[in-house]
C-alpha cells in the first residue's frame, strides 16, 4: 500500500472505531435513572 | 384511546435496534462503490464532514422529534409534527413518515429475500463448479420467474413471501420481544461475519487460491486519495447522499424508535452510539470486504467496470464465484457469512420500516399488534409483487428513486425546517439535551439552525436540476442540460429514446448497434446486439407474438425496428409504478385525515399518553 492510502485508511478507521467504542462504553456505563424509565427489562429488579 | 403499550427492553437493545435500522445493504454494497467512484481515500473527507454537519444534526433532530411526540402518545411523524409545528398542515408532511416506510419495505424486502435465498444456495453448494459467467447467469435466472435454480417453481416469489412472513412474525412479537431481540442477535452476528470476511479479504496473497492480486492492492485502490476530486461538487453531493441514506434519515423510523424513550432518559448519547456504530460497520468493515476480495481475483480494471453497474451486481453476480476459489468448505462458509450478514443488515432495517406502521395503527385505530403486523405484511407484499414480476422493466428502481431517495430528501428538509425554524431552536435545543448523558457541543445549536437546513436545501435543489454528466462547472442559466437521473429528468423520462409510447407495434433500437446473434432460449427468442465497438452488448428477450425484424450482422441506428408485434414499453411499467406510489401516498394521507377526525371526536376523553 502506498503511504497516503495507508495514512487515510488507518486514520479514518482508528478514529471511527475509537469514537464508536467511547460512546458505546459511556452509554453502557451511564448511571441508571430511577424507575419508571424507558426500559422494561429492569422493571422488576428496580421495584 | 391508544392500545400501544410497547417499550424497549434495555438501552443496549435500543442502540442495537437503532444501529440495525441504519446498517443496511448499502453499508457493504453502496459505500465502497461510492468511494471508488468519488476520489478513493479522499472521499472520506467530504463523507465525514457531511456526517458531522448533516448526519449528526439530523440524528439529534429525529430522535428529539420522536421523543417529543411519544410524550403525547404520538409514535409516528404525522401527529408528532402537527404538535411541534402547531399547524394541522404539518401532519400531512408527516405522512412521508408512513408512506416511505411501506414503499421502501416493498422493494427492500425483495432484495432482502435474495440474500436469504443466496445464503441457502451457498450452504447447498449451488455455485460449486460454476464459472464467472454462469454465476452471473444464475442471478439473471433467479430474477426471471419462468426459470428455477432449485427446482422450486417461482422461486423468487417463494423467497419474497418467506421473507414477508418472517418480517410479519417478528413484528407481531412487539418492540422488545421481536425487533429488539432480532437486533441483539443480528447485529453481533453481522459484525462477526464481516470481520471474518474482512480478514480473509485483506490476507489474500497473489498467486494463492487463483488470486491475481493481494488483498492489500484492493485496499490501496480504495484508499489512495485523489485530492483533485475534492473540488468536484459531484463528490460532495455523493458524500451527502451516502451519509443521508446510510443513516436511514428522513424515513420516520428513527422518530418512531425514539418515541418510546421517556423525557428524563437520554437521547443524545444514544443517537451518537447508534450513529457511530453505523459508521464503524460502513467505513471499517464495509470498506474491507468486497473491494479487496474482488480486486484480488478480478484485477482493478474489471472491478472499475463492475462498480459502474452498482454494488448489487458486484454482490450477487460476482462474489459467489470469488468465494469458490477458496475450496468447497470455505466457499460455503464465506457465502453463508456474506449473504447472512447482508440478510441481517436487511431485516433489521425492514423491521424498522414496519414499526412506524404498527405504531400508527395501534395509536390511532386501536388495532392489536398482531392485526397491524398482518396488515403491514399484506400491504407490503401487494405493493412489492410488481417489483418481483416486473423487476427487469425497472419497477424496483422506480420505487427506489421516488420513495427511497427523493421522498427522504424532501421529508428531511421539511422536518429540519419545521424543527429549527417553526418549533424553534430554543425549545428544540432543550429537547435534544434533556436527560442527556453527554454534553452536546453548543456549536450544534448553530449548525442545526443554519448549516444543516442549508445543506439539505442544496442537496434537494442539486438533485432537482443535476446537470448532464455532473458537469456543474459548465452549466449556465442559458444552457443547463439535465442529467437523466435528476428529479426533473426522471419526471419527464429524459433520454427515453425511441420507445416512448406505452404500447407499440414494434420495438426500436435504442442506440446504434450491430446484431450479434438471434437464438431461442427457454422457448423465447433472444436478440443480442453489440455496440459498434463491441465493448458492450444488450440482450432483448422477445415476448410471445414478437418477431425479429433484423438478421444477424445488421447494423442498426437508434430508432430502427428491432422486432415487431405488440410491445409493452418500459415507460408503461414505470408510469404504473408511479401511480401505485402516488395512490399509496394519497391513501396514507387519507388514513392520517381519518385518524385526525377520530382524535377530534374523542377529544373530550383524556388521551392515554406514555407519561414521562
Amino acid at each position: 500500500m502506498n503511504t497516503s492510502a495507508l495514512i487515510f485508511m488507518v486514520l479514518a478507521q482508528v478514529t471511527i472505531t475509537a469514537i464508536m467504542l467511547t460512546f458505546l462504553i459511556r452509554a453502557m456505563r451511564a448511571k441508571k435513572r430511577p424507575e419508571p424509565d424507558s426500559y422494561s427489562d429492569n422493571d422488576e429488579e428496580e421495584e | 384511546m391508544s392500545t400501544n403499550k410497547e417499550a424497549w427492553g434495555s438501552r443496549i437493545g435500543l442502540i442495537l435496534a437503532m444501529s440495525g435500522n441504519a446498517v443496511g445493504l448499502g453499508n457493504f454494497l453502496r459505500f465502497p462503490v461510492q468511494a471508488v467512484q468519488n476520489g478513493g481515500g479522499a472521499f472520506i473527507i467530504p463523507y465525514l464532514i457531511c456526517f458531522l454537519l448533516l448526519g449528526i444534526p439530523l440524528l439529534f433532530v429525529e430522535w428529539a422529534i420522536g421523543r417529543y411526540g411519544g410524550r403525547y402518545g404520538h409514535h409516528t411523524t404525522p401527529f408528532a409534527m402537527e404538535r411541534m409545528g402547531k399547524s394541522s398542515l404539518w401532519k400531512y408532511i408527516g405522512v412521508f413518515g408512513i408512506f416511505s416506510n411501506i414503499a421502501i419495505a416493498a422493494y427492500y424486502c425483495y432484495i432482502e429475500s435474495w440474500t436469504l435465498s443466496y445464503t441457502m444456495h451457498s450452504a447447498m453448494g449451488s455455485f460449486r463448479g460454476l464459472n464467472q459467467h454462469e454465476v452471473a447467469g444464475f442471478f439473471t435466472n433467479y430474477l426471471d420467474l419462468s426459470t428455477t435454480t432449485t427446482g422450486l417453481p417461482f422461486e423468487a416469489i417463494i423467497f419474497f413471501l418467506l421473507c414477508m412472513v418472517l418480517n410479519t412474525w417478528v413484528l407481531s412479537r412487539g418492540l422488545s420481544g421481536g425487533v429488539e431481540k432480532m437486533a441483539k442477535i443480528g447485529m453481533p452476528l453481522l459484525i462477526f461475519f464481516a470481520i471474518f470476511l474482512a480478514i480473509k479479504g485483506i490476507t489474500l496473497r497473489a498467486g494463492q487460491e487463483n488470486a491475481v492480486n493481494s488483498g492489500l492492492v484492493g485496499l490501496n485502490f480504495l484508499w489512495t486519495p485523489h485530492y483533485d476530486s475534492l473540488l468536484n461538487p459531484k463528490v460532495w453531493l455523493a458524500a451527502a447522499g451516502q451519509i443521508f441514506f446510510t443513516l436511514s434519515l428522513g424515513q420516520g423510523s428513527v422518530q418512531c424508535f425514539a418515541s418510546y424513550v421517556k423525557k428524563k432518559d437520554d437521547i443524545a448519547l444514544n443517537a451518537m452510539s447508534a450513529g457511530w456504530m453505523n459508521e464503524f460497520v460502513e467505513v471499517v468493515l464495509g470498506a474491507s470486504v468486497i473491494i479487496p476480495i474482488s480486486i484480488g481475483y478480478l484485477g482493478i480494471d474489471k472491478v472499475i467496470e463492475l462498480t459502474g453497474l452498482g454494488g448489487l451486481g458486484l454482490g450477487f453476480r460476482t462474489m459467489p464465484f470469488l468465494f469458490q476459489q477458496w475450496g468447497p468448505a470455505l466457499a460455503a462458509m464465506a457465502g453463508i457469512a456474506f449473504f447472512g450478514l447482508l440478510f441481517f443488515a436487511g431485516i433489521t432495517s425492514s423491521l424498522a420500516m414496519g414499526t412506524p406502521i404498527l405504531s400508527f395503527m395501534m395509536d390511532e385505530f386501536n388495532w392489536s399488534r398482531k392485526n397491524a403486523a398482518l396488515v403491514f405484511g399484506g400491504a407490503v407484499t401487494l405493493l412489492g409483487l410488481p417489483t418481483v414480476f416486473f423487476f427487469q422493466q425497472g419497477v424496483l428502481d422506480e420505487y427506489d428513486y421516488w420513495a427511497g431517495t427523493v421522498s427522504l430528501v424532501v421529508f428531511a428538509m421539511l422536518e429540519m425546517i419545521m424543527f429549527s425554524w417553526v418549533f424553534g431552536m430554543k425549545k428544540g435545543w432543550r429537547e435534544i439535551t434533556a436527560g442527556s448523558d453527554i454534553r452536546v457541543p453548543t456549536i450544534y445549536k448553530f449548525i442545526i439552525k443554519w448549516v444543516t437546513p442549508f445543506i439539505l436545501i442544496i442537496v434537494f435543489f442539486g438533485s432537482l436540476v443535476r446537470p448532464a454528466g455532473d458537469e456543474w462547472t459548465k452549466v449556465s442559466l442559458t444552457s443547463w442540460p439535465l442529467h437523466r437521473e435528476s428529479i426533473i429528468g426522471q419526471l419527464i423520462h429524459k433520454d427515453i429514446g425511441p420507445n416512448s409510447s406505452w404500447i407499440a407495434r414494434a420495438f426500436y433500437a435504442e442506440s446504434e448497434c450491430i446484431v450479434d446473434s438471434i437464438y431461442i432460449e427457454n422457448g423465447k427468442t433472444v436478440i443480442q446486439a453489440d455496440s459498434p465497438d463491441h465493448l458492450t452488448s444488450v440482450t432483448y428477450i422477445l415476448r410471445k407474438g414478437n418477431e425479429p425484424a433484423v438478421r444477424v450482422g445488421d447494423h442498426l441506428q437508434a430508432g430502427d425496428e428491432l422486432y415487431t408485434g405488440r410491445v409493452y414499453n418500459r415507460v408503461l411499467y414505470l408510469n404504473v409504478a408511479r401511480v401505485l406510489l402516488l395512490s399509496l401516498f394519497a391513501f396514507s394521507a387519507f388514513l392520517v385525515y381519518k385518524a385526525s377526525r377520530r382524535r377530534k371526536k374523542h377529544a373530550h376523553h383524556p388521551l392515554k399518553t406514555t407519561a414521562s
